[in-house]
C-alpha cells in the first residue's frame, strides 16, 4: 500500500467513526423522543386537564392539580428569581465592571452554582426552610427553584450586557442621559432578545427539575393552590407514578411527561428562534 | 510654554492651568494647558497619535467621569464658570456640550427616536413639539430627503455616513453651546466624509466646534483655528491657515512637513 492509499484510507475510517457517534447521539434523542410521542399520546386526553388526581383504579383521573401547581410553581419562582438575575446582571455589567473583584467573585460563584446538582439545592432549602418549619409547603419549592434560577439568569444577562458596545453608552451620557436611563433605555434595548432568551431557557430549565422540589414542596394529591400547604407539580408526580405498579398511574406519567417535554421543549425552540433572528439582524 | 495666537473670536472656554490623570498613573496625559475656544469657530485638534487630543477633547463633557479615579487640575471655564466644580450638574452640562464619536452611535431604536431622545431627556413630551425639531433636525443635517418617509424604520439600518449624520442631528436637536467631534469621519468613505465636513461648515453659524482629526487636510480645510499638541502639552494654537503656512514653532513645522508623526 503507498502513502497516498494509506492517507485516504485512513481518512475513510475516520469519516466513518465519527459519523456513526453522530447519528448514534440522534439515534437516541429521536428513540426517546418517539416512545415519549407514542405512550404520551396514547394517554393523553381531555380529563387529564380537568380531573384531579386519583387513587389507582378510579374514574374519572387526571392532573390537574399537579398542571395548576407545576403552574405556580414556575411561574412563582420566574417572577421572583427573573427580576433579582437581572439587576444582579445589570450589576455586574454596569456598576461592578470587569475589574471589580466583587464582581468576578458574584462571577464565579454563579458559574459554581449553575453546575450544582439540583439535589444539593433541594437538600439546602429542606435544612433551611422546611426541617425548621415542621413540614413541605409550595413557598419551599419555589425557593429551591429560584435559587436555581439566579445564576443563569444573572450570567446570560452579564454575557448579554457587556455585547452592548461602550461607544453606545458613551453615547446616551454624552447626551445627557443620567445612568439609570442609558442602562434602562439603551442598553437593556440593545440586549433585549439576548436576555430574553436566557430568561426563556432558565424557565425551561428549572420546569424540568424534579429533584429539588422533592424536600420542599413535596406533592399533593389534592387541588391545592395553598403556598403554605404541599403542593403538586408535574414531575414529582411523574416520579411517583412512573416508579407505581399500577397500569392507569403508569399511563398517566407519560402523559405528564409528554406535556413537560412540550413545555421545555416550546420554550427551547422559541429562544432560538430569538436568537436566529437577532443574528438576522446583524 | 506654548505659543498661543490672538483667538480674535469671543471666547467661549477657557482653558487654564489644566492638567489631566489618567486613574493609577502619577504623571499627567495632559499637561499645564491654557487655551481659549473661540465662540461661533471650528478649533481643530491634531498631533501624533498619543498626544492627548482625544483626551482633551473628552476633558470638555467630563466624558472622564465615567470611569473612576481619573483626576482633573486647573480649570476649564464656559462662559466663565468652571465646568471642572466637583458639584458641576453633569447632565446640564452634557446638555450645553455635545459630542459625536469616531464610530456611528445610533441607539437600537427607530431614526425618529434617535433623534427625540435628547428632548425627550430634556421632559419635551409634546408630540407636535417633538415632531417639529426632530424634522427642523434631520433638514439641517440634510438628512430628511434620504430618510423623511421611513422615520419609523431602524437607525442601525442606516450607512454609515447617514449613521454619522443622524448622530449629529440627535446631538444637534438639543440645541448645544459646543459641539464635540472626535475624529467624526476616521470610519468613513470619501464622500461621506465631504457631506459631514459641509455640515461641520453649516453648523459654526449657531454652534461652537472642537474637532479631533488625524488628518492635517481635514483640520486646514474645515478649521478655524488649529492647535497642534504633542505627549499631552499644546505646542501651538494658531489661525488655522497661518499655522499650516507659517507655523511659529519648529516641532509644529516638523509635524505638518511630515517629519514625524
Amino acid at each position: 500500500m503507498t502513502l497516498q492509499e494509506r492517507r485516504i484510507l485512513l481518512n475513510k475510517v475516520i469519516m466513518i467513526l465519527s459519523t456513526t457517534a453522530a447519528l448514534l447521539g440522534i439515534i437516541f434523542l429521536f428513540w426517546i423522543i418517539a416512545v415519549l410521542f407514542y405512550k404520551g399520546f396514547t394517554a393523553l386526553n381531555l380529563n387529564i386537564f380537568v380531573h384531579d388526581m386519583a387513587p389507582p383504579g378510579r374514574e374519572p383521573s387526571g392532573l390537574r392539580n399537579a398542571l395548576v401547581g407545576q403552574l405556580i410553581l414556575v411561574l412563582g419562582a420566574s417572577a421572583i428569581g427573573v427580576p433579582i438575575g437581572v439587576l444582579a446582571g445589570t450589576y455586574l455589567s454596569e456598576y461592578g465592571g470587569k475589574k471589580s473583584r466583587l464582581a468576578r467573585l458574584i462571577r464565579d460563584i454563579s458559574d459554581i452554582m449553575m453546575s450544582t446538582p439540583s439535589i444539593v439545592i433541594g437538600a439546602f432549602i429542606y435544612a433551611i426552610l422546611v426541617a425548621p418549619m415542621g413540614h413541605f409547603r409550595g413557598w419551599a419549592g419555589i425557593a429551591a427553584l429560584v435559587v436555581m434560577m439566579i445564576p443563569i439568569v444573572l450570567r446570560t444577562t452579564d454575557d448579554m450586557l457587556q455585547l452592548v458596545p461602550g461607544s453606545l453608552r458613551e453615547a446616551a451620557i454624552a447626551l445627557g442621559a443620567p445612568k439609570y436611563k442609558m442602562i434602562i433605555q439603551v442598553v437593556y434595548r440593545g440586549a433585549k432578545t439576548g436576555m430574553l432568551t436566557g430568561i426563556l431557557l432558565s424557565i425551561a430549565r428549572i420546569a424540568g427539575e424534579t429533584a429539588p422540589l422533592l424536600f420542599t414542596s413535596f406533592s399533593n394529591n389534592f387541588y391545592s393552590t395553598d403556598l403554605n400547604n404541599p403542593i403538586a407539580s408535574l414531575t414529582v408526580t411523574m416520579y411517583n407514578y412512573a416508579t407505581s405498579p399500577y397500569e392507569d398511574w403508569i399511563d398517566q406519567g407519560w402523559a405528564a411527561a409528554l406535556i413537560l417535554a412540550l413545555f421545555v421543549l416550546g420554550a427551547n425552540i422559541i429562544g432560538r428562534i430569538i436568537i436566529r433572528k437577532r443574528k438576522g439582524e446583524h | 510654554m506654548a505659543t498661543i495666537c490672538e483667538v480674535t473670536h469671543e471666547h467661549i472656554i477657557e482653558v487654564e492651568n489644566f492638567s489631566f490623570y489618567y486613574a493609577g498613573v502619577d504623571t499627567p496625559n495632559l499637561k499645564n494647558i491654557n487655551m481659549p475656544i473661540g465662540k461661533g469657530a471650528v478649533t481643530a485638534l491634531i498631533g501624533p497619535s498619543g498626544c492627548g487630543k482625544t483626551t482633551l477633547l473628552r476633558c470638555f463633557n467630563r466624558m472622564h467621569d465615567l470611569y473612576p479615579g481619573n483626576r482633573y487640575e486647573g480649570k476649564i471655564l464656559l462662559e466663565g464658570h468652571n465646568i471642572l466644580d466637583k458639584n458641576e450638574d453633569l447632565i446640564k452640562l452634557r446638555t450645553k456640550i455635545g459630542m459625536i464619536f469616531q464610530k456611528p452611535t445610533p441607539f437600537p431604536m427607530s431614526i425618529y427616536d434617535n433623534v427625540a431622545y435628547g428632548l425627550r431627556l430634556q421632559g419635551i413630551k409634546s408630540k407636535s413639539e417633538l415632531d417639529g425639531r426632530v424634522e427642523k433636525a434631520l433638514k439641517d443635517e440634510a438628512l430628511w430627503k434620504e430618510v423623511g418617509d421611513r422615520l419609523k424604520s431602524p437607525g442601525t439600518a442606516l450607512s454609515g455616513g447617514q449613521q454619522q449624520r443622524l448622530c449629529i442631528a440627535r446631538a444637534v436637536a438639543v440645541e448645544p453651546e459646543v459641539l464635540l467631534f472626535d475624529e467624526p469621519t476616521s470610519a468613513l468613505d470619501p464622500i461621506s466624509t465631504q457631506a459631514i465636513e459641509e455640515l461641520i461648515t453649516k453648523l459654526k453659524e449657531k454652534v461652537t466646534i472642537i474637532i479631533v482629526t488625524h488628518n492635517m487636510q481635514q483640520a486646514a480645510r474645515v478649521s478655524d483655528y488649529t492647535a497642534f499638541m504633542y505627549l499631552g502639552d499644546l505646542i501651538e494654537l494658531g489661525v488655522t491657515e497661518e499655522l499650516f503656512i507659517t507655523p511659529k514653532e519648529e516641532m509644529t513645522e516638523q509635524y505638518i512637513t511630515g517629519k514625524f508623526g
